[in-house]
Parts: structure tokens; sequence; C-alpha cells
């Protein structure tokens, strides 16, 4: 697996119950890009992360990571380099401690209980969390959650990120210190996110689903600038690329005054 | 319905407990599981009209409630949640056996009356022993011992996620039930329909997370085997006296009746 390439040709998937997943979605993705996933709400976004480590398979088309394309045979090797956070932490946690649970998957793989036990204490420091080692997961707030989540994942050293909302109900600080980690990985990282804000902090490039096809695939100033393609993904400008509302409404109030520099 | 996301946060209280520091907290969690099922199965093996030789196991719960310094009315509130199942088991002893066994004064107690004191007093000593065993050991370190003892590891993951996901459920269950008495005015309890589609939702939801969960698993290398770590550390002196002082007392407890003895040496001195 040299390249880390991620590519997707051509997939097609619809639920059990009739409802259309992807629509015929392609991409290519090389090593080390940044990809954001925007799109409205069942636009097909987790569906389409679930394709890239084998959850879900294609009813028609490929995905190819690195050098093989993925099918059963090779889901394994392919997980291992597909690194997915799950949208809610509570099902990515499942293990009786932080401890066990960023374990897990290294104990998975083949380390041996010391290695592990290194990099498990790695992992919980570099998301912050090294204090939360012998707790118990539910008695974590939804930001250590996320971050014990992130965690489990980091720890494995994936060659691709893949993320679902990873910033969906943290408070503005816990935000910031995830963005501000997910600036150091280095790899391939694809984020789907309504977060275009971090989007464009995070991502140099994105992709806009709209039920279930790709509607456009560009660098993230550019899509996040045609406001007419936002508008059909029923997404908005990201405040950072909108005029401050705050600093407008100041304006606005201002303006009165400076029509009355004698006043009260 | 409140209560019940409530009940089972106060049930984690006891993981707070066990990460507490005392002696009892330091022993090996597998000598503390050793004696308190040597402890169950003594108490649960006398005969049905026995009261006066139970008492003296009061001892065991004691000595862990005391010395593990654990909050004996959070104990206590505990065990009476559980005794109606204790009271339902029994209730009905006194109308079946009315053989009158004992006279104090002009009132007459009946086989029935005895047993059903016997089946209370059984209930309230094991379920005080085996919750103070919870508040010095941890839910974990327990399901480690049951591991590390002979237990077969499905059972004991099992068991493990039962506790893993209990509170996510009891959360879920506490929400929906909230969301539900929000918007109903007339103050009555859940009818049968409602009841219905409630419950079918949570087995629903359940099913949904249990599939995320079973993917997040593979994910990371599941291959239908829970690795762990080993924390165990060995037995060291003050376990094995522990498992063997509390086996000798239980013995003795059990085969000589000191509670029994002591009456009768007492009622002889009176004579």
């Amino acid at each position: 697996m040299s390249h880390h390439i991620v590519q997707a040709l051509d997939i097609h998937y619809t639920y059990p119950d009739g409802t259309v997943g992807l629509a015929g979605v392609s991409f290519s993705i090389s090593h080390g890009e940044s990809v954001a996933l925007v799109g409205e709400n069942g636009a097909g976004k987790s569906t389409l992360l679930q394709h890239l480590n084998g959850c879900l398979l294609p009813e028609s088309g490929s995905v190819r990571i690195g050098d093989s394309f993925l099918n059963p045979k090779n889901l394994a090797s392919v997980r291992r380099a597909v690194g997915m956070v799950f949208q809610n932490p509570d099902d990515q946690l499942f293990m009786p401690t932080v401890f066990d649970d960023v374990a897990f998957g290294l104990l998975n793989l083949g380390f041996t209980e010391d290695d592990a036990r290194r990099r498990v204490a790695e992992a919980l420091e570099t998301v912050g969390a090294g204090h939360l080692a012998g707790r118990p997961p539910y008695k974590l707030s939804i930001g250590e959650k996320r971050a014990v989540a992130i965690a489990t994942v980091w720890a494995m050293s994936p060659d691709i990120l893949v993320m679902d909302e990873p910033s969906a109900s943290l408070d503005p600080r816990s935000r910031s210190r995830l963005i501000a980690l997910l600036q150091t990985f280095k790899h391939t990282k694809i984020i789907a996110t309504h977060d275009l804000d971090m989007a464009a902090q995070l991502c140099e490039r994105t992709i806009v689903l709209h039920q279930g096809k790709v509607t456009a695939d560009g660098q993230t100033v550019d899509v996040f600038r045609n406001e007419e393609l936002l508008h059909l993904s029923s997404l908005e400008k990201p405040l950072g690329m909108q005029n401050c509302p705050v600093c407008t409404t100041a304006a606005l109030l201002k303006s009165p005054r400076s029509h009355h520099p004698h006043g009260h | 319905m409140r209560n019940l996301s409530g009940n089972l946060l106060d049930i984690s209280y006891l993981d707070t407990l066990a990460a507490g520091d005392s002696p009892l907290h330091r022993l090996d969690p597998r000598a503390k599981l050793i004696v308190t099922i040597a402890f169950i199965i003594a108490v649960v093996s006398f005969d049905r009209y026995t009261i006066s030789a139970l008492m003296p196991f009061g001892l065991y719960p004691v000595v862990l409630i005391s010395a593990g310094r654990i909050p004996a009315m959070y104990l206590l509130k505990k065990i009476f949640l559980v005794a109606p199942f204790a009271v339902m088991v029994g209730i009905f002893n006194p109308l079946i056996d009315t053989t009158v066994l004992y006279h104090i004064g002009p009132w007459g107690f009946s086989g029935g009356w005895v047993s059903l004191v016997s089946i209370l007093l059984r209930f309230c000593l094991t379920v005080a022993a085996a919750l103070a065993l919870l508040a010095l050991t941890g839910f974990n370190a327990v399901c480690e011992s049951l591991l590390t003892l002979g237990m077969p590891r499905p059972f004991v993951v099992q068991l493990s996620f039962f506790y893993r996901y209990m509170f996510v459920l009891g959360e879920e269950a506490g929400r929906v039930a909230r969301a539900r008495s929000l918007r109903s005015f007339d103050g009555r309890a859940m009818g049968l329909t409602e009841f219905g589609s409630f419950s079918g939702h949570l087995l629903l939801r359940t099913l949904d997370r249990a599939e995320r969960i079973y993917r997040a698993m593979c994910c990371r290398g599941f291959d239908g085997h829970v690795p762990a770590l080993r924390r165990m550390r060995k037995g060291v002196y003050t376990d094995v006296f522990f498992v063997l002082g509390w086996l000798v007392l239980f013995f003795i407890f059990r085969y000589y009746d000191p509670a029994g003895k002591l009456g009768a040496f007492m009622t002889g001195v009176w004579r």
C-alpha cells in the first residue's frame, strides 16, 4: 500500500428498504490530501464513508484503497490502513475502560502488550485524554468521549483517517482543539461534516454530495464561494467567509450617530 | 421512568466507590470474589427455618462496609430497591405453612412466617455482600477475576457489554419517557399502546446500535475474540490471609452455630 490513494469508481448503493444511498459516486484522492465531504442531511455522506473501509460494499462500482480494490478478502488490510471515527462515540467506545478501548485495535493487530501500552499512552496524550485512561467510557462527557474515540483510531496510526461529523456537539474550545489536532495529522484525511468553517480551515479540497451524487469537487475556497451550489445542497457559506454579523450590526448602530455628532 | 435512568446512574456510583483506597480496596479482586461466593453459598445452604444461625454471617458485610468506608445508607437504599423481589418469593409462605413453630408469650409463630423472615434475612445478607463487593472492587475487576478464575470468555464479554450499554439504554429510555411526559398533560401513566411503541422503538434503536458497535469493532480488527490486557498481579500474603480467614469463619458459622451456642449458654447461666 504505497500511495494511500483512495479512489471511488461509480459507486452505487441502495439500502435494503429501497432508499438510494449512492447513485454513482466517483472521485480520486491522493496521498496527503485533506478532503471535506459536505452535503445536506441524507445526501449520502455517511453511506459513502462506510464504503471506504468495507463496512458497506457497493452494489456496483468499486473502491480502491492503495494498490488494491476493496473486496471481502482484503478487508483486514484495508481496515488497518483506513481508520474510521464514527459519528457517535458511544458506538465506538465499547470496552470497560478507556485504556482497554484504545488497546482493543492494537491487540487485534497483534501488538505485544508492552508496545500496546506504550502506544495507548501516547495516543491518549496526543488527544489530551491521558488522565482518562482508567475511567469507564459512560462516565465521560461528550467532548471527552470524542477525544477518546479519536485516540482509538489514532493509536493504530492509519494511513487514511476517515471521520464522520467530528465536530458535532463539541463546545467551541473542544472544537478548536480538535481542529488543531487534525492539523497535525499529515496523512490523507477525509472528513464528512456540516461544519463548513472547520472544513475551510482543515481541508484544501471539498467534495459536495447531493442526493447520492457528486455535484462539485474542487478547491474548498471555490466551492464555498459558489452560493448557488451551496443553496442547492442546503448549505450556507461558512461564517468565516460571510461579512461578520456583529461588525455589520455595530456599523449600523453607529451610523445614525455619525449623522448627529453633537447629540447626547 | 425518570427514576430508571436516575437509579442506573446511582449504580455507577458503585464504580466511583471502587476507585477509593482502603486495605480492602487494595486486596486482589479474586480474593474478594472467592470469599463473597463462599459467603453466598454458606448463607443459602441453611434449611428454610433458620434464623438465629444466620446472624453471625452479618459480620462479613458489616466488616466490608465499615473497613471499606462504604456509605451504609446508600447500600441500604439499594437493598430496599430490590427487596420487593424477595418479598414476592416468600409472601405466600405464611398462608401455606401454618404449623406453629415458636411461641413468644401469647403469640404463636407459624413456620411460614419463620421461613419468610429467613428468606428476607438471607436476601439482605447476600445482596449486601454482593453490593459491597462491587463497591470495593468495581464491575470490571470482578469480570476480570471471573475470567482468571476460569469462567468462559464469551460469558464475561457478554457481562461487560451488558454493563457498558445498560447505561446508554437507560439514558435513552429516560429521554424518551421524558419527551413523552412533557407532551402528555393529563398525568396518566403510559397506556398499553403507547408502551408498545415505546418499547418497540427502544428495541429497534438497540438493534441499530448493536449493528453500529459491531461495525466499529470490525473496523478495529475484531475477529470474534476480545483481547484483554492482563493486569492482575500475583496474590500476596494479605490476599491469602483474607480468603483463609473468612473461609474458616464461615465454616465455624455454618457448622457450629455460635449464635445458638451463645444463646444456650446465656439461658443456661440464667437458669
